[in-house]
C-alpha cells in the first residue's frame, strides 16, 4: 500500500544521443493508493518500458522512483514489493493451482494458516476453487491467466499490482467477464493498480485515471471523460472514440472559427493565438448532420450505418469531417449541414488544446 | 469413394532403397544371424548348432559366458557413472553459460571444442596424458605422492576412462541444456523475481521441468553411446589391466576378430544388439509415460 511518485523518469535503451532515442521520455507523475490506472497507447510507446521501470524489470537511465518517501529506483525487484502480471500466463506446471498461488507467499516465508487463508480467498474471487487441487498444466489460456493474476494479487501487502497487457490471449466473450472481475478486485483489495493497454475500451472501462501515452510521452493523464470531451492533445483526440476526433484546418477570430470560407461559432473567446498550425476539433458524436437550414453546409459523401448509429462521411468546403445522423433522419441529394456543438468544439494550436476564455 | 489412382509402377522408385538397405543391413545382419545358429571347422564348411552359442553365452559357469557376464557388468556400471557425472554437470555448465552478448559465442566454441576431436585421437591424447614418465596427468599426480598408474592398477584405468568420457562428452549434454534453457521465455524469469523466488526454487521449478524432454534425449544419446564405448578405451588401456576395463565392444571385436570365433561372436553381438535396444526402448517409453502421467 503506497503512493508511487515518478520523479523525472526517463529511459533509453542504450545511450541516448537526441530525445528520439528515448524510449521514455521524462516524465512526472503520481500514483495515488488505491487508485486503478490504464497506461494506453499504441504499440511501442513505451507503456511496458514504464510498468517495468514501476517493477524494477528494467532501471530507468534518468529520475528517481518513490514508494511513499522511499528511493527504490535502484531496488531489485525482489525487494520492491510490488506484483506484476505480464502478457502471456506464467505458470509453473509442475505445481498445482494452489502452489502456484501460494508462491509468491511462500517465496517470502508467510506463515502457513496466512497462506491458505489469502489463497482460498483469491482462488474464491476468481472462480478457481474447484480447480485448486489439480496440477496447473494443460489448462486453457484463460485459466492459466487467470493463475496469473491470482499470483498477482495474493499478496495483501504489495505497493501495486501492475497489469501488462493481461487480456490479450484471452478469448473476447471471457475478456468482458475477466475485466469486470479484476474491477472487483480492484474495489474489494484498495489496492493500487496500473493496467498497461492498447485497447481503449479496456482502458476506459477499468481505470479510473487513463494515461494516454504516445512516442515515449505521457500526452493527457485524466479521467476516461475528460479524455472523451477534451482531448488535451490532438494525439489522443485521435486514438480514443471510435471512430475519432475530426480536425478542420481552421483560423481563429475572437468566437468565431473560419474553416474554408465557413464561419463556426466557438463555445468561448480566443482573444491571442500563439503562433502555429491552429485546427479545430469535434468529436462526430457532437457533429449532427442535419436537412439544411441552419448550421454549417456540408456535402455528404457516404453514410456508414453501424447498426446502433449512423454515421456521415462529409466535406465541409474541402475538409473531410464524420457527423452522426440523427435517428429517423432520411436524405435526399448530398446537399446537408451539421450543427457543430459549441460546447464541444475545441481549439488546437500545434496539436495542443488552448483553453479558451469565457465568452 | 477412393479415386486415387493406383499405379504399381510406382514401387521401382522405392527399389534403389530397397537394394541399399538390403546391402547395407540385411544381408550382414543375416549373416551375423547365420553364424550364431552354426559351426564351421573352416573351408566354409557350416553344420547346424541350433541355440548352442546362445546357450553358452548366457551361463557364466561357461568360458564365454563369464567373459560376456562380467563385460555387461562393467558396462552398465561404466554407463551409470558416466551418467550419474555427465548429466548434473552438463546442468550445472549450462547454467553458467552467458545467454547474451559476445560471450556466447566464444564460450560455446570452447565448450565444443573436445567433440570436435575424433574418438581415437582422444584415446591417444589421453593415453599420453596418463602416462607415468611423459604425461602431464600421470608425472604430475605420481609426483604429488598419489599412486596412479593406469597400465597397472585398475582403479587409476577405470577413473581414466571415466575422466575421458566426461571430458569428451559433457559438452554435448552442456549444449543440449543450454538450447532448452534458450527456449525458456524471458517472462517466466521475471515472473519469478516479481514472484521472489530464490535460485533454487528458479531451478527447481522453472528450468527444471523445462529441461525435462532435453534431458531424456542427452540421457538416451549418452546411454547408447557410453554403452557402446570402444576406441577410446581400446587406445588408453586396451581393456585391461587384465580385463578391468574390457566392455563389451572390446570384447566382442577381441572375439570376433581376435580369435575367429564366429558362432560366439555372432551370438554375443545379436545379444549385445538386443540388450541396447530393449533398454532403449524400457528407458524412452518410461519418461514419456511418466510425463503424460504427470499430465492428467
Amino acid at each position: 500500500m503506497a503512493r508511487i511518485t515518478l520523479d523525472g523518469i526517463a529511459h533509453a535503451y542504450g545511450r541516448p544521443k537526441t530525445e528520439q532515442d528515448y524510449a521514455l521520455k521524462k516524465l512526472d507523475h503520481v500514483w495515488e493508493q488505491g487508485m486503478a490506472y490504464a497506461l494506453l497507447g499504441p504499440s511501442g510507446c513505451g507503456k511496458t518500458t514504464l510498468l517495468n521501470i514501476i517493477s524494477g524489470l528494467v532501471t530507468p537511465s534518468e529520475g528517481r522512483l518513490l514508494f511513499d518517501e522511499r528511493d527504490v529506483t535502484r531496488l531489485p525487484t525482489e525487494q520492491r514489493n510490488i506484483a506484476q502480471v505480464f502478457q502471456f500466463p506464467v505458470i509453473y506446471d509442475t505445481m498445482t493451482v494452489a502452489e502456484n498461488l501460494a508462491f509468491p507467499l511462500r517465496n517470502r516465508r508467510v506463515p502457513q494458516p496466512q497462506i491458505d487463508a489469502r489463497v482460498a480467498e483469491i482462488a474464491a474471487m476468481l472462480d478457481l476453487t474447484s480447480d485448486l487441487n489439480r496440477r496447473a498444466r494443460n489448462l486453457t489460456a484463460d485459466a492459466k491467466q487467470k493463475i496469473s493474476l491470482g499470483r498477482g494479487l495474493v499478496r495483501s501487502d504489495v505497493s501495486a499490482v501492475l497489469f501488462d497487457e493481461p487480456l490479450t490471449v484471452i478469448d473476447p466473450a471471457l475478456k468482458w467477464e475477466l475485466r469486470s472481475k479484476l474491477k472487483a478486485v480492484h474495489r474489494a483489495l484498495d489496492l493500487l493498480m496500473i493496467y498497461v493497454t492498447h485497447d481503449q475500451i479496456e482502458a476506459l472501462t477499468f481505470a479510473d485515471r487513463v494515461v494516454v501515452m504516445n512516442d515515449g510521452r505521457a500526452v493527457q493523464i485524466g479521467s476516461p471523460a475528460d479524455l472523451f470531451e477534451r482531448p488535451e492533445h490532438t494525439f489522443v483526440g485521435y486514438f480514443i472514440g471510435s471512430p475519432g476526433m475530426n480536425f478542420l484546418p481552421a483560423a481563429i477570430e475572437g468566437t468565431t472559427a473560419l474553416v474554408d470560407g465557413h464561419r463556426i461559432p466557438l463555445g468561448a473567446a480566443y482573444p491571442t493565438l500563439p503562433g502555429g498550425k491552429i485546427q479545430l476539433g469535434i468529436r462526430p458524436d457532437f457533429a449532427l448532420l442535419r436537412r439544411g437550414g441552419g448550421g454549417v453546409p456540408v456535402q455528404v459523401r457516404r453514410i456508414d450505418d453501424l447498426g446502433r448509429r449512423r454515421l456521415a462521411h462529409v466535406t465541409l468546403g474541402s475538409c473531410p469531417l464524420i457527423a452522426t445522423v440523427p435517428p429517423d433522419m432520411t436524405l435526399d441529394g448530398s446537399e446537408a449541414a451539421v450543427d457543430l456543438s459549441p460546447a464541444h468544439l475545441h481549439v488546437y494550436v500545434d496539436d495542443h488544446r488552448v483553453e479558451g476564455l469565457a465568452p | 469413394m477412393n479415386d486415387k489412382p493406383i499405379y504399381q509402377r510406382a514401387w521401382f522408385f522405392v527399389l534403389p532403397v530397397l537394394v541399399f538397405v538390403l546391402f547395407s543391413s540385411l544381408i550382414p545382419m543375416m549373416t551375423v544371424v547365420n553364424y550364431s545358429v552354426q559351426d564351421s571347422m573352416g573351408q566354409n564348411n557350416f553344420f547346424w548348432n541350433g541355440a548352442g552359442w546362445f546357450q553358452g553365452l548366457f551361463d557364466p559357469t561357461t568360458d564365454i559366458g563369464g567373459r560376456f557376464a562380467g563385460a555387461l557388468v562393467r558396462n552398465l556400471f561404466f554407463s551409470l557413472v558416466v551418467l550419474l557425472i555427465e548429466i548434473p554437470l552438463g546442468i550445472a555448465v549450462a547454467l553458467c553459460i552467458p545467454r547474451h552478448g559476445w560471450q556466447v559465442g566464444a564460450v560455446l566454441v570452447a565448450i565444443a571444442l573436445p567433440m570436435l576431436i575424433p574418438w581415437n585421437v582422444v584415446g591417444t591424447i589421453w593415453q599420453i596424458f596418463a602416462r607415468q614418465d611423459i604425461g602431464l596427468l600421470g608425472a604430475a599426480l605420481n609426483g604429488l605422492g598419489i599412486p596412479y598408474n593406469d597400465t597397472q592398477d585398475p582403479l587409476s584405468a577405470w577413473s581414466t576412462i571415466v575422466v575421458m568420457d566426461v571430458w569428451h562428452w559433457t559438452s554435448m549434454v552442456a549444449l543440449l541444456c543450454y538450447a532448452g534453457l534458450k527456449a525458456i521465455p524471458d517472462a517466466f524469469y521475471q515472473a519469478a523475481r516479481i514472484d521472489g523466488a530464490r535460485r533454487w526454487a528458479i531451478f527447481a521449478k522453472i528450468e527444471f521441468p523445462k529441461l525435462r524432454k532435453v534431458l531424456v534425449i542427452a540421457v538416451l544419446l549418452r546411454f547408447m553411446e557410453s554403452f557402446m564405448i570402444y576406441t577410446e578405451p581400446m587406445v588408453v588401456t586396451g581393456g585391461g589391466p587384465g580385463e578391468a576395463t574390457s566392455f563389451l565392444s572390446l570384447d566382442l571385436v577381441k572375439i570376433a576378430l581376435g580369435q575367429v570365433d564366429l558362432g560366439n561372436a555372432a551370438a554375443m553381438s545379436l545379444v549385445y544388439n538386443l540388450i541396447t535396444l530393449t533398454l532403449c526402448w524400457i528407458f524412452f517409453t518410461f519418461t514419456t509415460h511418466a510425463d503424460q502421467k504427470g499430465d492428467a
